[in-house]
């Protein structure tokens, strides 16, 4: 329960059809930790695990009349998420935590917390679907009935024990559904506007967040500056650091030419980030490590999928195939925009989630 | 659900007999106890003979005593009210934080502090003390029992220390009282906290008992209450719950003190040790008050314990109750030189006035068991009995 109204319409749901119900709150992370230092935001208002959270989810419990445990794992997340996010965008990729926290914390430490207090399954507030398939002998992840809600893209690390301990009661819903069945069961933040950013990066200033971290423990943050250089080779200027840059962006490049240049490629082992036109940041192919498969056992031929490459991208049409041990090789049928190493890449047949992996 | 309650070191239920007690203050016994009209002079005399009671349960004179709204106001008061800028505080790594934190305030305003360490029972050592003696040293700070593991400090000891330097010595003894006979002359305090709630009067309502003669600043502006020593209207409901039980608690030690509740305890700490490998008393060979048993069972997350108990009615705590949803091991047990995954492997029994012996039956029941699944599903636990 993060204290936002999909957990809390999922607790009353649940609780009114007559479960046993448990609420937990995972405290990951203190927000007044940074707060205020190296020009991070001073309040942290309405965010995940801030006090204020914490306050509605535990309000809700009592509404609902369940009990109400507040987890502390910020050890784990701290280890598991924040450093890898830091380490990742030093090494010039674009990391995605939540993914992180959903493989490391909410489907693996709160679901062994849940297992070793007596509960069967856990239930959360993601638009994603969860299925049985008899025919595959295989737990399924799916799209939801929400597709602008739709949260599979963070989920594809989940295992088959995972995603048979878990139940999604929001994947047949809409939001405004939800928002509706919140005021129907009287909770009081049914109008609770949604969280949008990174939960711990407050205002959405990364590269802030890095600099007070990296403060706060006595750390320098690695010197990755280096040189700015065209797609053909040029170097035409210098940066003051390649986790400044994200794969596509734009703006902020400090250099001026005749037509608009983009991050084509960050090279984390010369510190170069490499520029170029729009054209060059098209590509049809990617790799992914680490992949979950979800839909099957093993990938022993190539398949059709529709592979989606971010959060808010489209599936694209794309052979996939096995070409290594921990690789999966994807083939789009048409160049896709600006695909970012560090980044998920997660196969769909139609609804379902075949698996997923990081793009290399 | 059946449920019992063993977490009386967090707070510990009202008597009957107390809150019988209480009960005309929150009707017709309304008055302000600074009136000088009948009602006033009712109330007065309430709060009058509370304050004898506490006096007789501290071995005090009833002009010492001081109330306050519980424990933390009661060591604030004795700590910031003895010791300005340019003093010097000794006090101890397991103080609750009512004593620390006051004390880390001071330093920020120009006192300085020194924080003795315990050995691997927490007891402190008085020849630390000794040792940190200043020319400026103006106080020692050093519990009487600890909230986690229950365990006794030296404090008369302590005392002479410092009678010999002449400085003045509080002591908190919230989790001492009606648990272990208290008086004030053999401690050698200055200054000495207690709890309403910590012995089955309300929560809201303690005392600072202040030695005759010792110096000491309010910390509250307002009218001329306590004798200049604690401005605010009494809260007098609380204040005759706290006379009533320190009455109660100080008859049932003039009977002999709490056998019968260290046999209970004893019994709940022998039958789970029997039961659970790789456990341990924290604080095992010093003395104890009756009522307290902090156990680690190593490999568990206390958390989880914690939640897993409750679940099945049992309620206990992984050390002191506002320390929840913390991240930071207890400061107390990691004082004590346990490894930080044993801190966190600590769960707190803490006995009451109320508990009887099924209640140790049925805790006997479900601990172990309660270990033995957390364990089976801890990755950590796996990992460390392949390793063995």
């Amino acid at each position: 329960m993060s204290g936002g109204v999909d957990s809390s319409t999922v607790a009353a749901m649940l609780r009114a059809a007559g479960h046993n119900v448990i609420g937990l709150t995972m405290q990951l992370w203190n927000q007044r930790r940074l707060a205020g230092k190296e020009g991070m935001p001073e309040s942290v208002q309405g965010r995940c695990c801030s006090l204020d959270d914490v306050y509605d989810a535990r309000r809700v419990a009592q509404q609902i009349g369940i009990p109400y445990y507040v987890v502390n794992h910020e050890e784990r997340f701290e280890r598991d998420v924040i450093r890898p996010f830091i380490e990742e965008y030093v090494s010039g990729r674009t990391p995605i935590p939540c993914s992180l926290c959903n493989n490391h914390l909410k489907f693996d430490q709160l679901l062994i917390v849940a297992q070793q207090i007596g509960a069967e399954r856990v239930a959360t507030g993601h638009y994603a679907r969860v299925a049985f398939d008899e025919v595959r002998g295989r737990w399924l992840l799916k799209r939801p009935a929400d597709q602008s809600k739709d949260q599979t893209y963070f989920l594809f690390g989940l295992t088959q024990e995972q995603l048979s301990r878990t139940i999604f009661p929001l994947g047949d819903m809409t939001k405004p559904e939800v928002r509706e069945l919140a005021r129907h069961h009287g909770l009081a933040l049914a109008e609770k506007p949604d969280s949008q950013e990174i939960c711990f990066v407050p205002g959405g200033d990364y590269k802030r967040f890095i600099d007070a971290y990296l403060t706060e423990q006595g750390e320098a943050l690695p010197d990755t500056a280096g040189d700015l250089v065209t797609t053909n080779g040029d170097v035409i200027g210098e940066h003051g650091g390649i986790h400044n840059f994200t794969v596509g962006q734009r703006k902020g490049l400090g250099v001026a030419t005749g037509s608009p240049l983009y991050v084509i490629q960050i090279s984390g082992a010369n510190k170069q980030v490499i520029v170029g036109g729009e054209e060059h940041l098209y590509s049809r192919t990617l790799r992914t490590r680490r992949v979950n498969l979800i839909a099957v056992d093993e990938l022993r031929e190539p398949m059709r999928v529709a592979v989606k490459i971010r959060h808010r991208h489209e599936p694209a049409p794309a052979m996939m195939e096995r070409t290594g041990n921990d690789e999966i090789l994807v083939t789009f049928d048409e160049p896709q925009r600006a695909i970012t190493p560090g980044q998920a890449a997660v196969f769909y047949d139609g609804d379902v989630v075949v698996g997923g992996g990081w793009i290399s | 659900m059946h449920r019992i309650y063993l977490d009386n070191n967090a707070t510990t239920p009202v008597l009957p007999e107390v809150f019988e007690a209480m009960r005309p203050y929150f009707g017709e016994q309304f008055g302000n106890a600074s009136s000088i009209h009948h009602h006033g002079q009712q109330t007065r005399a309430a709060v009058e003979d509370a304050r004898e009671s506490v006096a007789a349960l501290l071995g005090c004179r009833a002009s010492e005593i001081v109330f306050t709204s519980g424990g933390t106001e009661a060591d604030n008061l004795a700590i910031a009210g003895m010791v300005g800028a340019g003093d010097h505080v000794i006090t101890s790594s397991i103080e609750h934080h009512a004593v620390l934190l006051a004390c880390k305030h001071l330093e920020e305003i120009g006192a300085e502090v020194t924080v003795v360490p315990v050995d691997g029972r927490s007891l402190v050592d008085p020849a630390d003390l000794r040792r940190a003696l200043r020319p400026n040293t103006k106080l020692i700070s050093v519990m009487m029992a600890n909230n986690e593991t229950g365990v006794l400090q030296p404090v008369a000891e302590i005392g002479r220390i410092a009678a010999e330097a002449g400085i003045v010595f509080h002591t908190d003894a919230v989790q001492a009282a009606g648990k272990v006979a208290i008086n004030v002359n053999q401690i050698g305090c200055h200054a000495l906290s207690i709890s309403g709630h910590k012995i089955h009067a309300p929560q809201g309502v303690g005392a600072l008992y202040v030695r005759k003669g010792t110096r000491l600043q309010p910390l509250f502006y307002g009218g001329r209450h306590e004798r200049s020593r604690r401005a605010g209207t009494e809260n007098v409901p609380g204040i005759v719950g706290l006379g009533k039980a320190a009455q109660l608690a100080k008859e049932a030690l003039g009977r002999g003190g709490d056998n019968k509740m260290a046999a209970m305890r004893d019994r709940l700490q022998q039958g789970i040790l029997a039961q659970v490998e790789e456990a341990g008393v924290n604080g095992d060979g010093a003395a104890r008050v009756p009522n307290t048993a902090n156990i680690h069972f190593d490999h568990i997350d206390g958390e989880a314990m914690v939640i897993a108990l409750d679940l099945k009615g049992v309620a206990v705590s992984t050390g002191a109750a506002c320390s929840s949803g913390a991240i930071e091991p207890s400061h107390v047990l990691v004082a004590m030189g346990l490894r930080a995954d044993q801190a966190r492997a600590s769960i707190r029994f803490s006995l009451g006035k109320q508990t009887v012996a099924e209640d140790i039956d049925f805790a006997l029941a479900l601990v172990p068991e309660t270990v033995a699944r957390l364990r089976e599903l801890s990755p950590v636990y796996r990992k460390a009995a392949l390793h063995s």
